[in-house]
């Protein structure tokens, strides 16, 4: 396989002690001569969007060929704005667990709901009726006993009580007006039923009832659909000079695994263009005097390797597709808003006035 | 005892010298993990061992000897009456309620329920009933018991029976509950007892030598040997004029000149030619005999005549002075006074000594010198007080009653002493509760004895239970009693001190610390006799400072003199080894003074050591194993001589190695475990030897500010005040004292990520920012619970408080402040309480205080008296309790809590002296991330680190980020803990940078850093200073009653005042309206008629002085103005206002 090799300016240098060109500079009239405006065919000609691995919870995706700010604003939209449901009001009506009810309910609060929130829409007040379409109402009916049936000196929580513990399973949905058939294939309810709420012993029960409603993250952590969505640049090892053969292992041990070829007839090192990607960066390599000036690290600038954890009703792969929907009515009103300016000011001198406040 | 289970032959076979074919010159194996002797010896000795160790010897031990000695009552009246107590002892805390079922009583029911912790002192008792002796058992009074003592329900209990008795199993007890609170009797450093201390003052020329005497249950005296204008003179408080030291030693019956000098100067020739001098005095003085020598004191005696008896001759009055008064603790036999002349003698000697060469000083502040006075000292001193005001007291009303002459039944002195009262009870409990010991009979007038055990956090708990008050006042500014120590090695921890006036003056006790107790004195001495020490009363001052002998003192007195010192302590140490003796028994050979010195006094402070000998520990890795296996404990290991306690004057004639690598042919012990040096609240730092010493100290003091877990009672527990973290977690970088301590089990604080980085400008001078996602998420989360209590009383005149349910308005309905009060008055728990709602609906009688009225109880009018609800920020009803106090008032407790999330200004620190406020929270999407895409809790400024040199903050974040990364718990113990290059391989495995500097992406531009960032976890304690109970602003609000200018403080709703140096500011700037505006218009604005004719006020136009309203002005000054013009009218001084138009 050929060498991959990338256009200088796409590095961020990587130093012992510093990063390097961290920003772009390709902006129109930076570089003398050159024709950097944007340009959509170019754009889509550089721009990859491919998925690198699929599992039930995570995604990974590389994203190349755009700017950091546009690979960072779907980072950010992934956590912050794409909306969820969540459980926000609850009612207490018995709670004599040694939880309190304040931290119990922030407990319940955290935990994740399998509601596809597009079925949902937002309260615009938190304070308005509830309604079936923006309303799930759950309850929660556990009393701890003791267990009749209980082995004979069993000392287990787990053998001698029922419930000894009020789980995320202990949610139950309780639907309401048309939510039984809109929610008919997938009855709402924690995405994980066995997250402990708090521990119960005999004579202790909670009775509650709990209304989701539909949120977004820079509200509460709770919103985020994400339990994270983050990128990293991917790394780009040259080697400038050949490692002596008595080196090579060590040198080897500076990178993760897998990153560093050695040939075994040659002992001549070589880095692996599939497995790089893996390197975690640790700078390790110019740590040590013998290999100074043998190798120079980067990481390609607009090359975005993104990770998304998916915790909520999501799967993996819809969040970036949820954030790119979010990304295009922040656009759309933008749009609006701005034509909205040029439209009343295009009678004066052509610069646009603020309304007044 | 666990020494039985040791199999006797297995411990011979690891004792022998020559073992498994060993021989003494074979390399010497180190010792692995010797500390773990540590964990054995908080076992046995626990971490307030010393508070519980002396309370047990007063219960035990003390209390029987103070009744022995003051065991017999009799009467004046009829001389065949006696009364003696026969035996006391002190019983298992019970309830004190006569109609009670269960008498078993928890100290939680009694924190609980206000009332006191208290066991019932039992007295056997002999006496005459007409011709017949009695022998009876009495109680005399409630003695308060220390929680975890011999006589405490909790001693011995599983952690499971703890649980049922509601008790934490962490909790090291040491305390009293007494009215429901839990009180501390703090350690108490004095000056050493019945030691000679000398002293100079090279500004006045003064050479002293003291001591302060004091036998058991005697008086204490300070006795001085002082120089004066060259000469040496005896001063006592009780004899008004300084005796010349001769005339002394003479009346104490060495007549011969030739005798004193050889005591004193002995025969060295420098010290008999400054003595000379002394010896013309007394000659000059014509005092040559000793009926001469007591008649001279005998007049210049202070006598404490008593109203009776004839006057006595003077010789009489100084025999007994100087018998009984004088350096009181030197036993004198009979009329044998050879022992208290030689200790006078010796005194005379060190002060020549230091007069010819001024290093023979004594260092007060030499821990050596210092004895701790504990709670059981202290309750013992005020048991004899009060037993002996009892007796008086029962003695007048014995005899009151056999004054009488004819009496219908047979005198019963049981009856008379029933109805003696609580006497002894209530002087117990009124001595802790106010912690004011004044016994007048012992001379003792000391404030501040006991203090409220603070609940802050687990640790400040403990750090009170090893505190250490000094005597010397706070306000001095010396710096030596304050200084550190060479000798508290190991004894005193040297971080754990107060900053500001208490600095260095409050001390704590180090790890493995013990105090000893009293131990009898006369069983040393005669061993000391058998081991070949000759008995001073034989011997003469050639002897006695000849060229080879040494002197033997036992507790500063001498008794003996030994010509082969060294063989004798040899010998000494041997038998204490073999247990023939108490372990705390302490020798050493101070060859300044060419003395050996035995100690078995109280309150010395001691720690163990491992014996070296031969040039090897005597503990192996074989002892140690049996350790491990649990086959032996520490005690088996003092009793098979492997380690000894070292008291800080013994410690100096020892040679201990810090490490076995330093052991070299001379050393004599080894050191158990480097740390323990530190104390309890010390060790929970990581690295602490990397830190700058007074961020270790910054941190003790914020480590007891710390919320985290504080018992694991404390759900069950009803305080003031308490602060409890939601989420409390161990740290990630532990020591093994946290472990030891039991930190790790109830924690203070949160492993926050933390990024070392500049971010916004809201982080300068320590500010700290956070993640809003984090805080989301419970970070930093803590609950405050406040108590509210009230009594439900009921009266003298038979009225009684009431409760009420919610009474209905106008329109029928509940009003919003009494929505959450239920049928029965009180408020539901779990309700809502927002700011001014009533949660207990209490009402009163409004004639309570008429104690003439007589009327139907139920038909007297009542007034509303409820308990509303007063922060600023709504709560909720944690707990309500009704309970009835030992007086039989109902008592209602209400717990209100309140859950806080951290918001800006609120305070953290690590645990390294760091403090700091939030300053942002940020959104987690702002945040910067790494390439795991991990955004940091906290964000800290660097600048923090160049000026604090907390290096060991750094290492517990590169330790901390390899255990995250291994799934381990690091250690950052004192001197050892995980290395830097460990922790830096196992990054650099992990694929991490080996310094632990992080690639971090800008979570707002989406670009790289330009820097690597500092980036992990550190153990963070949220602090109890939170905004929200300081916020504080005034826009109008209450106003004084007599200055109607604006009230101060918080509490009251105050304003802030513009005080002198904002004024100065004002006037030097030129601002008139502003200062008229802030300091009369804002604040106290009067509007004045002011007559311009007579300058005085008047009102409503008219000058009641000029009896006219023509020349009436308005004018506004002041209220405080128009105050000081009535005041002084008051005192026949008239101001006047002369008016001019301007």
């Amino acid at each position: 396989m050929p060498a991959q090799t990338f256009d200088p300016r796409r590095l961020v240098g990587i130093h012992a002690e510093r990063v390097t060109d961290v920003s772009s500079r390709d902006f129109p009239g930076h570089h003398p001569g050159e024709d950097h405006s944007w340009n959509l065919a170019k754009f889509k000609k550089n721009l990859i969007v491919k998925v690198q691995r699929l599992s039930r919870t995570s995604v990974d995706f590389d994203i190349v060929g755009v700017d950091a700010s546009i690979a960072n604003a779907f980072r950010r939209i992934m956590i912050a704005e794409v909306p969820t449901v969540c459980i926000e009001q609850v009612y207490v009506w018995d709670n004599t667990s040694v939880i309190v009810d304040e931290i119990l309910a922030h407990r319940i609060g955290l935990v994740p709901l399998n509601i596809d929130p597009s079925l949902f829409t937002m309260k615009s007040d938190i304070n308005d009726t509830a309604t079936d379409r923006d309303t799930a109402v759950f309850k929660i009916d556990v009393t701890c006993e003791r267990n009749p049936k209980a082995p004979k000196g069993s000392i287990k929580p787990e053998e001698l009580y029922i419930n000894h513990e009020l789980l995320s399973s202990h949610i139950i949905w309780e639907p309401v007006g048309e939510q039984v058939d809109i929610f008919a294939a997938r009855p709402p309810a924690p995405t994980n039923p066995n997250i402990v709420l708090a521990k119960l012993r005999p004579g202790q029960s909670v009775n509650m009832e709990l209304h989701a409603v539909k949120g977004v993250g820079k509200d509460h952590a709770k919103f985020s659909p994400v339990a994270t969505a983050s990128y990293r640049l991917l790394p780009y090892i040259k080697i400038t000079k050949p490692i002596p053969p008595q080196h090579t292992e060590k040198f080897q041990r500076c990178f993760s695994p897998g990153v560093i070829k050695i040939d075994p007839r040659t002992k001549e090192v070589s880095v692996d263009e599939e497995k790089v990607r893996n390197d975690s960066v640790s700078r390790e390599v110019l740590r040590h005097p013998e290999f100074a000036g043998s190798v120079e690290l980067s990481r390609v600038r607009d090359y975005f390797l993104f990770n998304v954890e998916s915790e909520s009703a999501y799967a993996p792969e819809r969040i970036l597709i949820e954030s790119v929907k979010v990304m295009r009515e922040k656009l759309n009103n933008i749009k609006a808003a701005a034509l909205a300016l040029r439209e009343k000011s295009i009678a004066g001198d052509g610069d646009v006035m603020m309304e007044e406040a | 005892m666990a020494a039985a289970s040791v199999d006797d032959s297995e411990w011979e076979e690891l004792n022998r010298t020559n073992w498994k074919g060993l021989g003494l010159t074979d390399p010497i194996k180190n010792v692995e993990d010797k500390w773990l002797l540590l964990p054995a010896f908080l076992k046995v000795k626990g971490l307030v061992k010393q508070h519980i160790d002396s309370f047990n010897y007063f219960v035990d031990t003390d209390i029987k000897n103070i009744v022995k000695a003051n065991n017999k009552v009799t009467s004046d009246v009829d001389p065949r009456f006696w009364l003696k107590y026969t035996d006391i002892n002190v019983g298992f805390p019970d309830r004190d309620e006569d109609s009670a079922i269960d008498k078993r009583v928890t100290p939680n029911e009694c924190r609980l329920r206000d009332i006191t912790y208290a066991a019932p002192i039992i007295v056997t008792i002999q006496y005459t009933r007409g011709k017949n002796i009695v022998q009876r058992n009495v109680c005399l009074g409630r003695l308060p018991i220390m929680l975890r003592s011999s006589k405490c329900v909790l001693t011995g209990r599983t952690d499971d029976q703890l649980a049922r008795m509601i008790e934490c199993p962490l909790d090291p007890g040491g305390y009293f509950v007494v009215k429901g609170t839990e009180k501390v009797i703090l350690v108490q450093e004095q000056l050493s007892k019945n030691r000679i201390i000398v002293e100079t003052d090279t500004v006045k020329g003064i050479v002293q030598a003291s001591c302060t005497s004091s036998t058991h249950g005697g008086l204490k005296s300070k006795t001085y040997v002082a120089t004066k204008k060259g000469k040496i003179y005896l001063r006592h408080n009780s004899i008004h004029e300084d005796v010349p030291i001769v005339i002394a030693l003479k009346a104490l019956g060495i007549q011969s000149d030739k005798e004193i000098l050889l005591l004193t100067a002995g025969t060295t020739e420098a010290y008999k030619e400054t003595f000379a001098t002394n010896l013309e005095d007394a000659a000059k003085l014509g005092i040559f005999t000793r009926q001469q020598a007591l008649e001279y004191i005998g007049t210049r005696v202070k006598v404490n005549r008593r109203v009776m008896g004839p006057r006595r001759p003077a010789w009489e009055e100084a025999l007994e002075a100087l018998a009984t008064i004088v350096l009181a603790h030197v036993p004198v036999n009979g009329l044998d006074f050879r022992s208290k002349a030689i200790f006078v003698a010796t005194m005379t000697r060190r002060v020549l000594m230091a007069m010819d060469d001024e290093k023979m000083v004594d260092d007060r502040d030499y821990v050596g010198n210092k004895r701790l006075e504990l709670a059981g000292q202290l309750l013992a001193l005020l048991f004899e007080d009060l037993f002996k005001t009892y007796n008086s007291n029962l003695k007048i009303a014995i005899d009151k009653v056999l004054k009488k002459p004819s009496r219908t039944s047979e005198f019963d002195a049981f009856n008379t002493m029933r109805m003696q009262g609580d006497h002894l009870t209530s002087g117990f409990v009124r001595a802790i509760s106010t912690g004011n010991w004044s016994l007048k009979r012992f001379k003792m007038e000391r404030a501040g004895v006991t203090h409220v055990l603070s609940r802050l956090s687990f640790i400040s708990a403990l750090g009170m239970m090893t505190r250490i008050s000094s005597q010397f006042e706070k306000t001095r500014k010396v710096s030596g009693p304050r200084a550190l120590q060479p000798s508290q090695w190991g004894v005193l921890c040297p971080s754990d001190t107060p900053e500001g006036e208490a600095c260095g003056l409050v001390k704590n006790l180090a790890l493995m610390t013990h105090i000893t107790t009293d131990v009898e004195e006369e069983p040393i001495t005669r061993l000391a006799f058998m081991l070949g020490v000759e008995d001073i009363s034989l011997t003469t001052g050639t002897e006695i400072y000849g060229p080879h002998t040494f002197v033997v003192n036992v507790n500063g007195t001498i008794v003996g003199l030994t010509k082969y010192p060294t063989r004798f302590v040899q010998q000494f140490r041997k038998l204490r080894r073999a247990r023939r003796f108490s372990e705390f028994i302490s020798i050493y050979i101070n060859n300044h003074h060419r003395a050996v010195h035995i100690a078995c006094d109280g309150g010395r402070i001691c720690r163990p050591a491992i014996i070296v000998e031969n040039g090897r520990p005597r503990v192996t890795s074989e002892h140690i194993t049996l350790l491990k296996k649990g086959k032996a404990t520490f005690d088996d290991f003092l009793q098979m001589g492997l380690v000894e306690y070292l008291d800080v004057n013994e410690e100096n004639d020892t040679y201990i190695a810090l490490y076995e690598s330093d052991i070299v042919p001379t050393t004599t012990h080894l050191e158990i475990e480097p740390f323990t040096l530190l104390g309890a609240v010390a060790g929970l730092i990581p690295y602490p030897h990397h830190n700058q010493s007074p961020r270790n100290t910054y941190q003790c003091a914020m480590g007891k500010q710390a919320i985290g877990a504080i018992a694991y009672n404390q759900f069950n527990r009803i305080d003031t005040l308490l602060y409890l973290s939601v989420y409390p977690q161990q740290p990630m970088v532990k020591t093994k004292t946290i472990e030891l301590i039991g930190y790790d089990k109830l924690p203070a604080g949160q492993n926050a990520t933390v990024a070392v980085m500049s971010y916004s400008g809201y982080d300068i001078e320590d500010a700290l920012i956070l993640n809003k996602a984090s805080l989301d998420r419970g970070y930093g989360r803590c609950q405050v619970l406040r108590k509210n209590a009230t009594l439900v009383r009921k009266y003298p005149n038979g009225t009684f408080d009431r409760l009420a349910d919610a009474p209905l308005g106008e329109d029928g309905e509940v009003a919003k402040k009494y929505d959450i009060i239920q049928l029965d008055g009180l408020a539901g728990v779990g309700e809502r309480v927002d700011p001014g709602d009533v949660y207990v609906n209490k009402q009163s009688p409004s004639n309570a205080t008429d104690n003439t009225f007589t009327g139907q109880a139920a038909s007297v009018p009542y007034r509303n008296t409820p308990l509303s609800y007063k922060s600023p920020v709504a709560g909720n009803i944690d707990k309500v309790l009704i309970s009835d106090t030992d007086n039989d008032q109902t008592l209602i407790k209400v717990l209100i809590r309140q859950t806080r999330r951290p918001e800006l200004g609120d305070k953290f620190s690590s645990r390294h002296g760091q403090k700091g406020v939030c300053g942002l929270i940020v959104n987690q999407e702002d945040l910067p991330f790494n390439d795991q895409g991990i955004n940091p809790d906290t964000i800290m400024n660097p600048h923090g680190f160049p000026s604090r040199m907390t290096v060991g903050k750094m290492i517990e974040l590169l330790a901390g980020k390899a255990g995250v990364l291994t799934g381990n718990l690091q250690y950052g113990t004192a001197f050892g803990g995980s290395k830097v290059e460990d922790m830096s391989r196992i990054l650099v495995e992990n694929g991490f940078s080996y310094a632990g500097k992080d690639m971090l992406t800008s979570g707002i531009t989406g670009e790289p850093l330009e820097a690597y960032v500092y980036f992990g976890p550190i153990y963070y304690q949220k602090l109890k200073h939170m905004v929200m109970d300081k916020m504080h602003a005034r826009a109008r609000g209450p106003r004084a009653t007599l200055t109607r200018q604006p009230t101060e403080g918080r509490s009251r709703e105050g304003g802030l005042r513009l005080g002198e140096m904002e004024r100065d500011c004002l006037i030097g700037y030129g601002a008139t309206q502003l200062l008229l505006e802030r300091l009369m218009i804002s604040s106290d604005k009067f509007e004045v008629n002011a007559c311009e004719e007579c300058g005085l006020m008047g009102y409503n136009g008219w000058c009641t002085y000029c009896k006219s309203s023509k020349k009436m002005a308005q004018l506004t000054i002041p209220y405080a103005a128009k105050l000081l013009f009535q005041e002084l009218m008051a005192m026949n001084v008239v101001p006047r206002l002369v008016l001019d138009d301007a």
